[in-house]
């Protein structure tokens, strides 16, 4: 029994993980800019997408996966740039229907550029599966696991160390007394759109391994890591990584002992509670009107 | 310049004559080229325009040439309707083969049924013929025959407890349901019965589950698209050390190029397409199915699909029904459609009666397996 107990744990750490790094990515720009980025789910596919083609085409997996990045990162610039910046100074609401169509355009490009077949990437470090108490995990999974990690690290030590990342705080926190201090939120924001579409990319390339990826992958993956950031608080670094591993652990156990085939709803289940009982979930900062 | 009007005009005329001479025979479609069923239909145009394309270049039917008018109706029922309806009423089409998934083909089934149109339609489902409606016909194997043809091998290895898991699609419920339904008559039991979302990235969860069902001795996988290629993959992660039954839904190369190696192993129920080269030459489907995979790969640089099959049996039967209805009256194209025995195709050998209007059983659905990455059929 605790040996099935340890299969649920590792697989949902695996899934949460990757939650973790979307989530991050919706963190990064609601604080730049308070709008929902909802084409963060299309970064994902983009950075998996583009990795097996490079691979394809005979780039070795070292050079595919920077490309890849900084491919999805350009997108997320563009993005910023062509579509969120001319409707600057529009409400928030429009600015996340601009991103909701971005979304739609970017999925149907992706059919165009690449194609609507499902694509497999090999693992980095071979498929045999490593005995861990019982259950198995996928050496994959360990990359996952390891990299969301290094991530999560360096983007603590980027936004308490380095002064462009003081800089994107100090925007999240009041964006007029931060310009008012000499910090260009313009460039901030167009910042955040690449930051986060290249750690959508990662998250992408990361599991495309173990899930396969196709032109469509980000739909899901981006609602559940948006569920993962309403759950441990927008806007909140340490909210988005809790949340994304608290997800990826309820829907595996959710499916182990509850109902298979519910294992979706309990992600969109999670995010109503969240938002009826506790609305900043569950570490972000509670919002007050000042008078 | 007299002179060049007069010859446009006798031109002019001339081609309206021809025209009126032998107005084509329109062969009419909706597929699911583009969205999430667009495996299925993107080989069944390919395959439609090419032996539409063929057909005319040795000279088309009945001394006419055959016109293709295709829809894209992209997995969805209500466009699929509103095609049928076009394709009826618009185009005037003389028969109507189409219809990738069970969905859509179910969609359209009224229409046909009101204007007496024959319909042959590509999808798997058992509803589609059962009851028997007069005006539609179909190609593939039900998910009935599936389920029967995987629990005769079970038995053969003497297997009697099995762990189901499927997905949420309706292919992948509709052949569920069958499953449950016929289980008993193969006195097989089924222990464990999981589910998984469509876009579903993780099974191990559902799989633990069906691992630790007390007296598990296989798993099967009802399915198609990325689910299967997932199951597979998490089912050797987890070392569960029985075999791994698909559905005929992953019959094709792409399904081995996904799982990779853990794909090896895997058995399922199929036609013969997917294992032509290793056909011996005294079975019947040799010909036809080599000929269709060597034309079909040679115009489109890809590998063949099952789907495009299905398509072929579609487009052939019906011309089958025109040459011996020597007409295409639509009430003798039904009827001879009806009539049409032994009629060798790539799905099977069909023989088509009042009762039956699918025409196919097991003998030519084949359990094949993965074996060094590729496919083989076993005795």
């Amino acid at each position: 029994m605790s040996a099935q107990l340890a299969q649920y744990l590792l697989s949902g750490l695996t899934v949460g993980a990757i939650y973790a790094l979307v989530a991050l990515g919706f963190a990064i720009i609601y604080n730049a800019s308070h709008v929902i980025n909802f084409a963060q789910g299309e970064f994902v596919m983009i950075g998996g997408m583009a990795t097996v083609a490079l691979a394809n085409a005979g780039l070795p997996l070292l050079l595919a996966v920077p490309v890849a990045v900084l491919a999805a990162a350009a997108v997320g610039l563009a993005l910023e740039k062509f579509a969120v910046e001319p409707a600057r100074g529009a409400s928030v609401v429009t600015l996340i229907i601009i991103t909701i169509g971005a979304s739609i355009l970017l999925r149907g490009l992706a059919t165009l550029v690449w194609d609507k077949n499902l694509h497999a990437l090999k693992p980095f470090s071979g498929d045999k599966p490593i005995e861990l108490a019982g259950a198995t995990i996928l050496p994959q999974s360990l990359w996952v696991l390891g990299v969301t990690l290094a991530i999560v690290l360096l983007l603590g030590w980027f936004f308490s160390r380095t002064l462009i990342g003081k800089a994107m705080l100090a925007t999240s926190h009041n964006p007029l007394a931060a310009q008012l201090c000499g910090v260009n939120v313009r460039f901030v924001l167009l910042l955040s759109f690449g930051l986060s579409a290249a750690l959508g990319a990662i998250a992408g390339i990361l599991i495309a391994p173990i899930t396969l990826t196709s032109w469509d992958v980000g739909v899901m993956l981006g609602l559940k890591g948006f569920a993962a950031a309403i759950l441990g608080g927008l806007g909140s670094g340490a909210g988005a990584v809790l949340g994304g591993l608290l997800l990826g652990i309820a829907e595996s156990l959710g499916a182990g002992y509850l109902s298979s085939a519910y294992k979706d709803a309990i992600a969109f289940v999670i995010i109503l509670a969240v938002l009826f009982f506790l609305p900043s979930g569950l570490l972000g900062k509670k919002s007050a009107e000042r008078v | 310049m007299r002179y060049k009007l007069l010859a446009s005009l006798a031109a002019a005329l001339f081609a309206a004559g021809a025209a009126i001479a032998q107005e084509p025979i329109k062969i009419g479609a909706f597929l699911s080229v583009t969205g999430g069923a667009a495996f299925l239909g993107d080989p069944e145009q390919k395959t439609l325009e090419l032996y539409v394309e063929k057909l005319n270049a040795a000279g088309g039917v009945l001394g006419r040439k055959l016109q293709l008018i295709s829809y894209d109706s992209a997995g969805d029922a209500e466009k699929a309707r509103t095609f049928a309806k076009r394709l009826i009423e618009q185009d005037k089409v003389d028969v109507i083969v189409g219809g990738s998934t069970t969905g859509e083909t179910m969609a359209v089934v009224p229409l046909v049924e009101a204007a007496g149109m024959p319909f042959i339609s590509l999808a798997g489902a058992v509803v589609i013929v059962e009851p028997v409606k007069k005006w539609v016909f179909k190609t593939p194997h039900t998910d009935r025959m599936a389920c029967e043809r995987i629990f005769l091998d079970m038995r053969n290895r003497r297997i009697e407890r099995i762990g189901l898991i499927s997905g949420a699609g309706g292919f992948d419920k509709s052949m569920r349901a069958q499953c449950l339904q016929v289980a008993p008559t193969y006195r097989i039991q089924i222990v464990a019965d999981e589910a998984y979302g469509g876009g579903d990235t993780d099974m191990t969860a559902q799989l633990t589950k069906i691992k630790n069902a007390p007296g598990v001795q296989a798993v099967l996988n009802a399915g198609f698209g990325q689910g299967p290629a997932i199951v597979t993959k998490n089912f050797r992660q987890l070392a569960i050390g029985v075999p791994l039954y698909q559905s005929h839904g992953v019959a094709s190369k792409e399904f081995i190029k996904l799982a990779g190696d853990a794909a090896e192993g895997v058995r399922l129920p199929a036609a013969a397409l997917l294992v032509a080269e290793t056909l011996p030459d005294s079975d019947r489907q040799k010909k036809v199915v080599s000929d269709y995979k060597r034309e079909y790969e040679a115009r489109f640089k890809s590998d063949v699909s099952t789907f495009g099959g299905h398509a072929w049996d579609g487009l052939m039967l019906s011309v089958e029904a025109m040459k011996k209805a020597r007409s295409t009256d639509k009430a003798k194209v039904r009827d001879a459609l009806e009539s049409i025995r032994d009629f060798i195709g790539i799905d099977g050998v069909f023989n088509m009666t009042p009762r039956d209007h699918m025409g196919l059983d097991l003998t030519y659905f084949r359990m094949i397996e993965v074996k060094k990455g590729n496919w083989v059929p076993i005795q």
